[in-house]
């Protein structure tokens, strides 16, 4: 059977153990009957034409996982951010672990989606953002929109902040020989809110596992919006990322993404604006090595005048990597006065490694600032000697000049201790040790 | 002359076709619709050997299984194939010796469209092989190109008289299932141009061609070979006007060049059909596949100055396959009105340290779309080859799109390739820049306009440029003051 057919025929399996009067369940039907219509995507596809699901959809995923595993806080302490306090929703092969998270109700709310889903006193919250940006017609959307039960669940209301930011952490275990998980989450910030949210997926054997997320993000007038996506994953585990963001008047939402690990990842990240003034900053650092396999898939919908955005990807590409950047930025007729900005800076440093790149604009307003630009090359020649020539040693300055390369995307960055978690990463996969932070 | 942003863009929505004319010829015309009997009867008419019936027909036969592409960013009612007629000559043969046997109509459309067949075209340098309707009816100066054994004729013609050079390179850039027009194309081509140069030759003239269609109902289906022997140049030029017409004309064209060795190819192209009325109607469909291929150290640099049809659907490429080889790519497309351009190139590195460069700049008015869609690609054994690519569009007008479209894919490390990509209307700080300087608004526009397009246009051989100009002032040049 193919993970389409076993997918469709647990989904029946799915709604034994649901709510089916929940007008949620209607939005999974119809989500249901989407993915049967459209099936996996294929290279057939324009969206899908450098990344293939071929391989992944032949492994016999398991949909449910049969046992619960109980984790150890030291064993998984290296996955956290743990040098600052922050609270935290962890999941455990999909299963909430109430023993290593840290939720709270206290003004703002951090807890969990099934909660949300189910109990009456989020009902109204429910129905006014659920699947509302998500898209209703990608196939992969609509596949964990029909199994959507369980993920993290964030409501920022007017005018607050949580005092910590808020860390998702997905585990998988490994007590299935294969398994997929589809986290949804939901981040609501109202107007004037702020809030600050690193997510991870962690996968903790060699054992395949397959996470179809999708996160939804709304961000009210005002509102600011940090979203951190950490992505170092072992080489069996594969991410599909889809998150979608709607803006209204003056929010301030940025994405950053690190991509270090993994065998297959995407991340299609979508931007909607819908207001005036508003700011998207969406940013990624990617350093491949091995077979490994990262396309950041993005768009940009400017749909109100005066609007800002800014993309920067930089990717360096080692041994058998491949990446792709396939950005895209729509300004429509009445967005005048919008500034969109996309940049893309790729550095190959292996004959095998392929890069591939496409960052697309399509405009119909006249009064625009809008600019893409990308590059591939290598490290610049001139600039390693000169650093040779002062003492450091050629595998160091290669490593600086990275830095060096990836710096603009950590700049942003806010919180510090994350900040100095991605640079020790950067160096872990660069192989070298700096003796200084940057 | 100077003109405002405002007028220059009542002035693009108002300006009929300058070239809008219709020459009654009385025409040998094929019945409408395609099948195998019309590709034979094609080639029969042709007079052609064989194997270019055989050519044909293996082409007709790819082209039945294919579909029609629909991934470019155009909108357009589908032709219907068998609603086409396939050939159309001018039917009074043969071919004149002297200007008085020409038809006086024929002469009268030359007039019009500014193309003189007499001594003057000969101080002007430039060799033209006029294609009317399909059929090639006069050429000039093949006397002084003979002398330097430069072949220069129609393509039916070199079939019948030099078979070992069509038979040898006819395809080989792009093959018969290319695509599903160069398929068509492949089947059914009329005519076209041929030339040859021969080893170590620098063509003394500029090589032009002017097209036209004239034909009620008839498609054009052009096929252009040049091959530029070792260590050879040659400068060619095409240049296109054609009637208005309210239903809509397809013409898919097929041109290959090939540069061998040290040879190098410069091809121009003014195009400026028929882009349809005010409200959209009408309008030719212009599908064109026009690829070259480079041996070692070889160049091939393509400039294009798109101005007309309805739809285009045209991506000069160079496949860069000998090391040391140069690809070059100089476009300006201009679309206003209803018109929709989907535009670009492909570059291919194949060999080492190949180089290419692409200028590309879009200026859509009215209610235009336009795209630029381009490719570069770079082979795992193509050492240090080097893109730079700069997309620029301008707005006129809220009304229109312009769009970006760049793949870039790269599998060699020491590959360096640049790409950059604006899209914005005139900035009022360039304006501010020139008031300051005591440049009034209205000629600054003019100035910035030009100057937008200048990278392109000067890339342009002398005598085309003038024509490029002209055929450009409805929309750029005319706001030089």
């Amino acid at each position: 059977m193919d993970l389409k057919d076993k997918l469709l025929s647990s989904f029946l399996a799915f709604e034994s153990n649901v709510d089916l009067d929940n007008p949620v369940h209607e939005v999974r039907s119809e989500a249901i009957k989407n993915f049967e219509n459209k099936g996996f995507p294929s290279k057939r596809e324009e969206a899908w034409k450098y990344t293939s699901l071929n391989n992944l959809q032949k492994i016999d995923f398991s949909i449910f996982p049969k046992q619960e595993t109980a984790l150890e806080y030291k064993d998984i302490k290296k996955y956290f951010i743990h040098e600052i306090d922050t609270y935290k929703i962890v999941f455990i092969d999909g299963v909430y672990s109430s023993y290593l998270s840290e939720t709270t109700h206290d003004g703002v709310d951090v807890c969990l989606m099934s909660a949300a889903l189910t109990k009456p006193q989020y009902r109204q919250v429910i129905d006014v953002y659920f699947n509302k940006v998500a898209s209703k017609d990608e196939s992969l959307t609509s596949l964990n929109t029909a199994f959507s039960k369980e993920g993290a669940y964030i409501y920022i209301p007017k005018n607050k902040m949580p005092k910590k930011p808020i860390q998702i952490l997905h585990l998988a275990t490994g007590n299935e020989a294969a398994l997929l998980l589809q986290p949804r989450n939901l981040v609501i910030a109202e107007e004037n809110a702020e809030v600050q949210v690193i997510e991870r997926h962690q996968s903790l054997t060699g054992n395949e596992v397959l996470t179809n997320s999708v996160t939804e993000i709304f961000a009210a007038q005002d509102a600011i919006v940090d979203y951190y996506k950490v992505q170092n994953d072992v080489s069996t585990a594969s991410l599909i990322d889809n998150t979608y963001i709607s803006q209204k008047d003056k929010s301030v939402v940025r994405v950053h993404t690190f991509s270090f690990g993994g065998k297959l990842t995407r991340n299609n990240l979508n931007f909607y604006q819908n207001g005036e003034r508003i700011d998207s900053t969406l940013k990624g650092v990617t350093i491949l090595g091995e077979k490994q396999h990262v396309d950041h898939h993005t768009l940009v919908h400017h749909a109100q005048p005066n609007c800002e955005s800014h993309q920067d990807y930089k990717g360096i590409f080692g041994e058998q990597s491949t990446g792709v950047f396939n950005g895209k930025i729509i300004v429509d007729k009445i967005a005048q006065k919008t500034n969109a900005f996309q940049q893309n800076n790729n550095v190959l440093i292996s004959d095998r490694a392929t890069v591939n790149t496409k960052p697309q604009l399509e405009i119909f307003a006249d009064d625009v600032k809008c600019s893409h630009g990308c590059t591939v090359g290598q490290l610049d020649e001139e600039a390693l000697f000169y650093l040779q020539s002062r003492g450091i040693p050629k595998k160091e300055a290669q490593a600086l000049l990275m830095y060096a390369f990836a710096n603009n995307v950590l700049e942003s960055v806010r919180i510090p201790e994350l900040k100095t978690r991605i640079n020790t990463l950067i160096a872990n996969k660069l192989g070298v040790n700096l003796g200084f932070d940057l | 002359m100077a003109y405002t942003e405002e007028e220059l863009k009542k002035e693009l929505e108002t300006k009929e076709y300058e070239y809008g004319f219709y020459t009654d010829i009385e025409s040998d015309t094929f019945p409408k619709g395609l099948n195998e009997e019309i590709v034979v009867g094609i080639s029969k008419k042709k007079e052609e050997p064989e194997w270019m019936t055989e050519w044909r027909l293996e082409a007709f036969r790819v082209w039945k299984e294919m579909e029609e592409p629909e991934w470019a960013n155009v909108h357009y009612e589908k032709p219907n194939f068998q609603d086409i007629s396939y050939y159309s000559a001018p039917n009074k043969k043969p071919k004149y010796n002297s200007l008085d046997e020409v038809d006086p109509e024929l002469l009268e459309t030359f007039k019009k469209l500014g193309i003189s067949l007499d001594e003057q075209k000969k101080l002007a340098g430039v060799a033209v092989d006029i294609v009317m309707d399909s059929v090639s009816v006069a050429t000039t100066f093949k006397k002084t190109l003979a002398e330097k054994g430069i072949i220069f004729c129609s393509i039916s013609e070199a079939i019948q008289e030099h078979p070992e050079l069509v038979k040898k390179y006819i395809g080989t850039v792009v093959p018969q299932k290319d695509n599903f027009y160069a398929a068509l194309n492949s089947a059914v081509f009329s005519d076209g141009s041929f030339c040859y140069i021969p080893k170590g030759v620098r063509c003394p003239m500029e090589l032009s061609t002017y097209f036209r269609i004239n034909q009620a109902g008839t498609g054009q289906f052009e096929r252009t070979l040049v091959i530029a022997d070792e260590g050879s140049y040659v400068s060619y030029l095409e240049g296109c006007t054609a009637p208005s017409r309210d239903e809509n004309q397809l013409h898919a064209a097929v041109v290959e060049l090939i540069a061998l060795d040290d040879a190098e190819i410069k091809y121009s192209t003014v195009q400026n059909w028929f882009p349809g009325d005010k409200e959209g109607k009408g309008g030719v469909f212009n599908f064109v596949t026009k690829r070259g291929l480079c041996e070692k150290n070889a160049k091939i640099s393509w400039t294009q100055v798109e101005t007309g049809s309805a739809v285009t659907w045209k991506y000069p490429s160079c496949v860069l396959k000998g090391d040391n080889s140069i690809g070059e790519f100089y476009s300006i497309a201009v679309t206003n009105n209803f018109q929709q351009a989907d535009t670009g190139t492909k570059m291919i590195h194949l060999g080492k340290n190949t180089k290419s460069t692409i200028i590309s700049k879009g200026i859509s008015a009215g209610q235009s779309q336009n795209s630029y869609r381009g490719l570069v690609q770079v082979n795992s054994r193509a050492e240090n080859a080097r893109n730079f690519s700069q997309c620029d569009s301008l707005l006129m007008g809220n009304r229109c799109g312009a769009h970006t479209f760049p793949y870039i894919e790269t599998k060699n490390k020491s590959a360096q390739i640049e790409h950059e990509a604006t899209t914005s209307k005139i900035g009022e700080d360039q304006i501010f820049y020139c008031n300051q300087r005591g440049i009034d608004t209205e000629k600054a526009i003019a100035l910035i306009v030009n100057g937008f397009s200048k990278e392109v246009l000067n890339k342009l051989p002398m005598e085309f440029a003038v024509e490029a100009q002209k055929l450009l002032e409805i929309s750029l040049e005319g706001s030089v003051g």
